[in-house]
């Protein structure tokens, strides 16, 4: 029966559809209403994803709860919706996440909690739109889309600067954006589809491939964000309420690495293998570079925005050292590796990183400040919260155990394949990230109580407990046994593997 | 006896408004609501001539003077639309000045006729009695606030600026005639066709001169500094009316001068209509983010609108028509909504036509803040908005006739746009309201005002029966 089910057209419209009920209890009283419809909405979109991942067939790389009606005939625009073995974690992931953030603005949104709730429901519904779209016009609609909400949590719910950090985040991915829409459009003109597998499908020349490149690059490092475009999201991050930094780092920046492996490697395969000395180094700068940034950093949030720009660095590195050990081995098997480890990194990041928000919003609640020297000795006073942080901690620095350090394991195993020294400067973001993380951990929980704030605080509430239990448990099972994820990739990274090493050009 | 039948619209509109025009006379000031209905009877019933006759295959009437075809049906379908929801957006606005007199429906029919008449024209005699018509109701409209000063001035600098542009449309049209010897739409494409060669270049000096009248009354720069001071100067209701629905008829007079008529000069043509899509996008997104007063930031906004519209045109194919048709029936659209915004935050003494104004919309009325919000971004080109598919319509044009750097150049300018309409959002979402007057206006203004709104939201989310139209229309 479920199999009959549009399952992706529900996935994405349920949650679109609870966020416009939710703005119908806009009153200041039916606050409670609003965040009760909120939850139910959430929870149901992440009930009807499991039938994604129950119902997925392990054995093919083809897409699959294929949906497809013709929606803008005039430009043979199709509503085509699939999902494979890369796209379908990122929708479970999605919607696991805005049940947590919906969890997490219980008690602490005041301020028009109908309009945060609608918000990140809306959102939810048009960032699973982005990993499900099979037509590049119906994936842009959604990419797009979804800053109106985001830029609207900023620039609503957000801290003092907030119109600046929202209004430059806006731009800044707007801008990456266009250039992509102009590619695509220029692919159109090439083949009279829209597909995204047609477009992987067709010939290309080594300039149009370049550009084409280029364009796309210009968007998704944008999203990654990538070193040198990453400048808005530490302050996007800093200005953001708790619920928008989770969503900015678990979901949004792996809509830029979805990208690369849905468009710009498979449509520009040979562009990719050309520039791909371009694409390592960038990678190896954000994590080297930006370690040592995230590490002089006095704001926790900025910390954990910047080593979120390091911890992309190894997903997108995972993603083009392929075309070296290709070179050197030959081997698809090592190939696949480097891109499985960057996939796992991806979702591993997505519940780390939320969690390392979700306590520092924890601790803002508390004390409304975000610096490392405003708090010390947190262990005395909030030993089970200083538990959790402790771990995510660890996991953000890759402790073995941790879903953390599946991911870059993997990817610095496969980094050895390629080249003895991208993975050497790839291997020193586990001192580096150990050194930021855990100097951090020392000053702000452990040590000598520093204040008379941070001696009166209450531990966890059971509604913060569930969370960051439920979010302890993600990283652990993930890291003590990857294997239903990795089993879930293996057809599509094989085909993905030989797709991107095949040439295109005419 | 030519054929009646193809122009009765036109001929019923005629009779409508100087029926109108007569009756008003007779009608006390209490009862003028009277007048207003009757206008929007007759674009009603006009509306249903104008579909009901219409026919797949063009008809030509009056010795080929005119022509009533699918592209001209559409375009004057929408014109009614547009000048009826600017009928409603401005009862109440005209009421609280004063000044809401039956000479402004008037005018407005006997511009609507003007239009009907441009866009229905196959003969060059036909576009300049259609464009002078549309034109002088104009000029009238924007002095009609007789006591304002500001719209005086507005309409003097209108009025003399736009009887240099037509005289030298005039001027173009009438090298053009002595070159081919017709004056008929038609024939002036065989004639271009056969020409010879020692002809070209006063040719070419007749096509530059009915471009710069075109571009004229179309706003594109460097024809483009009447329409700030224009839309300034007039009152809101009358701003509300010249930025939309006449540039639904400059586009048809382009259509059937350039491209019916000229259609062979494409190459000559095609670079100058270039300069002015990249001038006008570039100093309307530019200049826009510089204003503090919303009506000319939303002039700057046109202007930079135009030359996307100019994009669809200059691209010279059958997408590129029907991208442009579209993109100026959604500016149309979104035009209507924003001006129909300050309508609404306006009241007696109080015009609200600056940005300021905005602060803390939502506040004070949070689903005309999300109307408002929707139109910005819609201006913006940020999907699912209509406005997106209008961009994404004539970017694909102008990439599909080969111009890819043309796109390039036009999406960057869109981005330098997307900074002023989001200062909008910014200042009625993240800012504190400073004046929480509640909203105060008529039920039909908030019901269309809303309607519109939401159009533009919904049918992004289904622009395919829009789009199918326009092609239909044009192909």
């Amino acid at each position: 029966m479920l199999a009959d089910l549009p399952l992706l057209s529900l996935v994405i419209w349920a949650p679109i559809l609870g966020g416009v009920l939710v703005l119908f209890a806009n009153k200041e009283e039916q606050a409670p209403l609003a965040k009760i419809i909120a939850l139910v909405a959430s929870v149901i979109t992440f009930l009807l994803t499991i039938p994604l991942y129950t119902g997925f067939d392990l054995g093919t790389y083809e897409m699959q709860f294929v949906e497809n009606t013709p929606w803008i005939s005039a430009f043979n625009i199709n509503y085509h919706l699939g999902v494979d073995g890369i796209s379908m974690p990122l929708i479970l992931l999605t919607a696991f996440t805005t049940i947590l953030v919906v969890i997490a603005a219980w008690e602490n949104v005041k301020k028009n909690v109908a309009h945060y709730m609608a918000a990140f429901l809306i959102m939810n519904g048009l960032m699973i739109g982005v990993f499900a779209a099979l037509d590049s016009i119906l994936f842009y609609v959604f990419w797009e889309a979804m800053l109106i909400p985001m830029f609207l949590i900023i620039g609503i719910w957000g801290g003092e600067r907030r119109v600046y950090a929202t209004i430059k985040f806006f731009l800044y991915t707007f801008l990456g954006s266009v250039f992509m829409l102009v590619a695509l459009i220029y692919m159109y003109a090439q083949s009279g589809s829209f597909g995204i597998l047609d477009f992987q499908g067709m010939k290309l020349g080594m300039t149009e491939q370049i550009l084409i490149f280029l364009a796309f690059l210009l968007a998704f490092a944008v999203k990654v964000p990538m070193w040198p475009v990453h400048t808005w999201l530490p302050d996007a991050h800093v200005e953001a309420p708790t619920g928008g930094s989770v969503i900015l780092a678990a979901i949004m920046l792996k809509m830029g690495t979805y990208g690369f492996v849905r468009f710009s490697m498979p449509i520009t395969p040979d562009a990719a293998q050309n520039l791909d000395w371009l694409m390592i180094t960038l990678s190896l700068i954000a994590i080297v570079y930006i370690a040592f940034v995230a590490l002089v950093q006095k704001d926790m949030k900025k910390l954990i925005a910047y080593s979120s720009i390091s911890h992309m660095g190894f997903v997108t590195l995972g993603f083009f050292v392929v075309y070296t050990i290709m070179e050197n081995t030959g081997s698809v098997q090592g190939a696949a590796m480097g891109i499985e480890g960057a996939l796992v990194q991806m979702i591993s990041h997505g519940f780390i990183s939320g969690a390392m928000f979700l306590c520092i919003g924890v601790m803002y609640d508390r004390m409304h400040s975000r610096l490392i020297s405003d708090y010390g000795g947190m262990a005395n006073t909030m030993p089970v919260f200083a538990g959790f942080m402790v771990f995510f901690a660890m996991a953000n620095a890759g402790l073995p155990g941790t879903s953390g350090f599946v991911g870059e394991f993997l990817v610095i195993l496969s980094a050895f394949k390629a080249n003895f020294w991208i993975a050497f400067l790839a291997a020193t973001t586990l001192i580096f990230g150990a050194a930021y993380t855990l100097w951090m951990i020392k000053r702000v929980v452990f040590g000598e109580v520093t204040s008379d704030k941070v001696a009166a605080l209450k531990d966890l509430s059971n509604r913060e407990f569930f969370i960051l239990g439920t979010l302890a448990v993600a990283v652990l099972l993930l890291g003590l046994w990857p294997a239903p994820l990795l089993d879930v990739m293996h057809s599509t990274v094989d085909h993905l593997v030989q797709q991107i090493t095949q040439s295109k050009l005419p | 006896m030519p054929d009646l039948m193809p122009a009765l619209p036109e001929i019923f509109l005629l009779t409508m408004a100087c029926i109108i025009l007569l009756a008003d006379l007779f009608i006390s000031d209490k009862n003028r609501v009277f007048t207003y209905l009757l206008s929007l009877a007759t674009l009603a019933v006009t509306a249903a001539l104008t579909v009901t006759l219409h026919t797949p295959e063009p008809v030509y009437t009056f010795d080929g003077l005119f022509v009533s075809d699918s592209m001209g049906d559409v375009l004057k379908v929408f014109v009614y639309l547009v000048t009826a929801v600017a009928f409603i957006y401005s009862r109440d606005y005209l009421l609280t000045r004063k000044i809401f007199q039956g000479e402004y429906f008037v005018l407005g029919l006997f511009a609507v006729l003007g239009m009907m008449v441009l866009i229905s024209a196959h003969n060059m005699l036909t576009i300049y009695l259609g464009l002078e018509l549309l034109s002088l109701a104009l000029y009238a409209m924007v002095a009609f606030q007789r006591d304002s000063s500001d719209a005086t001035e507005a309409a003097m600098k209108y009025f003399v600026l736009g009887a240099l542009a037509s005289g030298m449309l005039l001027y173009g049209m009438s090298l053009i005639y002595g070159i081919t010897g017709t004056l008929d739409i038609s024939a002036v494409h065989t004639a271009v066709a056969g020409l010879e060669n020692s002809k070209q270049l006063v040719l070419g000096l007749g096509l530059v001169l009915v471009i710069v009248g075109m571009a004229f009354k179309l706003g594109a720069v460097p024809f483009h500094m009447w329409v700030p001071d224009v839309y300034h100067g007039a009152p809101t209701a009358v701003t509300l009316f010249i930025s939309t629905a006449p540039k639904l008829a400059a586009f048809a007079m382009v259509m059937r001068l350039l491209v019916e008529g000229l259609g062979d000069l494409h190459d000559q043509w095609q670079d100058i209509l270039i300069i002015m899509a990249v001038l006008s996008m570039a100093v309307g997104n530019v200049i826009a983010i510089a204003q503090a007063n919303i009506k000319r930031m939303l002039a700057y906004s046109t202007i930079s609108h135009v030359g996307f519209l100019l994009l669809g045109i200059l691209a010279g194919t059958q997408a590129g028509y029907s991208a442009s048709m579209f993109y100026a029936i959604v500016y149309a659209l979104m035009g209507m909504g924003g001006f129909g915004m300050i309508i609404l935050l306006s009241r007696a003494g109080f015009e609200a036509d600056q940005l300021s104004d905005f602060k803390g919309l939502n506040e004070r009325s949070p689903w005309f803040a999300f109307i408002m919000m929707i139109l910005m971004f819609s201006m913006a080109g940020v999907p699912p908005t209509l406005g997106f598919y209008a961009k994404f319509s004539v970017l694909q044009a102008v990439v599909g006739s080969g111009l890819t750097w043309l796109a390039v150049v036009a999406v960057v300018f869109s981005i330098i746009g997307a900074f002023y309409y989001l200062r909008i959002i910014k200042l009625m979402y993240f800012d504190k309201a400073e004046d929480m007057q509640p909203l105060e206006t008529t039920t039909d203004m908030k019901v269309v005002l809303s309607a519109n709104g939401l159009g533009i939201l919904l049918l992004g989310l289904a622009p395919g029966g829009l789009l199918a139209l326009c092609t239909a229309a044009i192909g």
